[in-house]
């Protein structure tokens, strides 16, 4: 078992609700390089021997299982770059918690790339969690840019629950979804930017197979002078169902921009969007005031339930 | 006992300066049930506003058991003993029912305690508990839970801006009896704003606000037959009455 410092015991806890372990299927990235990993029976993790990353096979066996592969960087200066691959058999029902957490106490900038790719087989259902969080004193930037492209063969069922809370100076996360027949995708993005922060998220989501749905949500908030730009797209090419929906609340001097696009190239193609930016609503602070919470409590609540 | 001491609001609008409420004074005792009622556009929500801290007078004082809270702030009248149920209660997007509740209270509630206040005014408590306060409740169903926020905690005044508004009748035979109850026990003095004949019936007192002004305030065996007989104002009664 690995020696795992203090810091990055930390930031683990903030980027793997379920609680990081060497137990099970896991591997934890540090610094660039693979600390430690462990395989179940029905999840077997493989460091790649061409480049940067692991693959990840997971069973048809698997059964309501989790792996576990967060990145954690307290290097300044470091530049990683990671591809990981996950190959999900037929029927396997899996959660994998990932996640990216930089404590940056040095003056030059901490960057990690992940570029994820999922082979989803038939019917089976994985959700995906993935957590990105940054510290430390320091001036140099912290920085995140997720590539992550999913393919759902038919009939799988594919969660991707992506939240960015805190302390990450930059992120540009591109996303790409290639659906099946009766494939469904549920897909929620929480972020919240404060300070000069920038975060960039592009999704593009293609409905191929008949009977396919998406139900995409994204929540934001932006603070301080921090900027903020959505760009989910759904394409229908089949018969399927599609709903995008944007809210964020804008605070301070910060900026949002939220550009959902649908895109019907089937007449049985039914998308939706939804997009709202807009300041807190007074009358929410009232309504909280009215139960004893002071305005800064009653604005807390609000961001943190709307991110909830 | 809660004081209102000669209350003015002019506000301005288009920069012209509106007279809404016009020298209210009142008094309402502990335990004491007052209905407030009148015509609409009379300046009974203000009135509560007013009381709550949400609007700001220009004239006049408020005291509670002898304090005087005028300058104090929403949440700092909601910290002394007052509770407000509101006409038109806000969404809130991503928030849970049970975690409303639980903010209401001031304290995590157990899920008996939320289901106990819930199926208190007619909502079918477990289906709703996990549900979130946005717009996928009507309009009947954040008017209910809105009240069920105020009876989450105890207060030593509680005001309701017309809690018959937009709720089905036999949701509304289950409110009564919560007031019933409320009055019954006496812990709390209760403001409601009503045009409802069964929630009028219930006052000890009844006071008819019209124009920004207190049109008639006395006992209900006073002002009720006036009432019935619409001698004041235009109230919206039970129409067996007016007949």
């Amino acid at each position: 078992m690995a020696d795992i410092d203090q810091m990055t015991k930390s930031v683990l806890e903030k980027i793997d609700s379920e609680g990081f372990k060497q137990e099970g299927a896991y591997n934890l990235r540090y610094n660039g390089y693979s600390l430690c990993h462990g395989n179940t029976e029905h999840i077997t993790i493989k460091r790649k021997e061409d480049k940067q990353g692991i693959d990840v096979f997971i069973s048809g066996a698997a059964k309501d299982e989790q792996v576990h592969i967060p990145v954690v960087v307290t290097e300044s200066g470091v530049t990683d770059v990671v591809y990981n691959d996950f190959y999900i058999e037929d029927g396997a029902q899996v959660t994998i918690v990932a996640g990216c957490g930089i404590h940056n106490s040095g003056c030059n900038d901490s960057r990690h790339d992940g570029i994820h790719t999922f082979h989803v087989g038939k019917n089976a259902n994985v959700r995906y969690e993935e957590k990105h969080y940054g510290e430390g004193e320091g001036t140099g930037g912290r920085i995140l840019n997720p590539v992550t492209k999913i393919i759902l063969e038919a009939n799988s069922v594919f969660t991707l629950d992506t939240v960015q809370i805190k302390g990450v100076d930059s992120t540009k996360r591109e996303t790409q979804v290639e659906m099946g027949e009766n494939a469904k995708l549920f897909v929620m993005e929480k972020l919240m930017t404060h300070d000069k922060q920038n975060a960039i998220s592009n999704m593009d989501v293609y409905l191929n197979g008949g009977g396919s749905s998406a139900q995409i949500i994204s929540r934001s908030v932006a603070r301080g002078e921090s900027r903020q730009v959505f760009h989910p797209k759904a394409v229908g090419r089949a018969l399927c169902h599609a709903h995008i929906q944007c809210d964020s609340i804008i605070m301070d001097q910060a900026k949002v921009c939220s550009i959902p696009e649908i895109d019907a190239e089937h007449v049985d193609a039914g998308i939706i969007h939804e997009a709202a930016i807009g300041r807190i609503n007074n009358e929410q602070l009232i309504k909280l005031n009215t139960f004893g919470l002071n305005g800064e409590e009653a604005e807390a609540v609000i961001i943190e339930n709307f991110l909830n | 006992m809660l004081e209102v001491k000669n209350l003015v609001f002019h506000p301005l609008e288009n920069g012209l300066e509106k007279s809404i409420i016009e020298d209210v004074s009142f008094t309402v005792e502990d335990g004491e049930m007052l209905v407030i009622t009148g015509p609409n556009g009379g300046g009974k929500s203000t009135l509560a506003k007013l009381m709550m801290g949400i609007e700001t007078p220009d004239e006049g004082s408020i005291f509670m058991d002898g304090e005087d809270i005028s300058h104090y702030r929403i949440d700092e009248r909601a910290n002394a003993g007052i509770g407000f149920a509101f006409q038109q209660p806000p969404r809130f997007k991503g928030m849970t029912v049970r975690r409303l509740l639980s903010l209401a209270a001031g304290c995590e509630l157990p899920e008996n305690k939320c289901c106990d206040y819930l199926s208190g005014v007619g909502l079918c408590a477990r289906e709703y508990l996990d549900r979130e306060v946005d717009n996928t409740l009507s309009g009947g169903e954040m008017k209910r839970l809105e009240i069920a926020t105020v009876l989450a905690k105890p207060h030593k005044i509680c005001i309701f801006d017309e809690p018959e508004a937009g709720i089905d009748l036999w949701s509304f035979s289950m409110l009564v009896k919560q007031f019933e109850q409320l009055h019954a026990d006496k812990k709390e003095s209760l403001i409601l704003i009503s045009h409802q004949e069964r929630i009028i019936q219930m006052a000890d007192r009844i006071m008819v606000v019209k124009d920004g002004k207190i049109e008639a305030l006395d006992t209900k065996e006073k002002v009720l037959p006036g009432l019935m007989n619409e001698d004041i104002g235009c109230v919206c009664m039970n129409a067996s009455h007016k007949a």
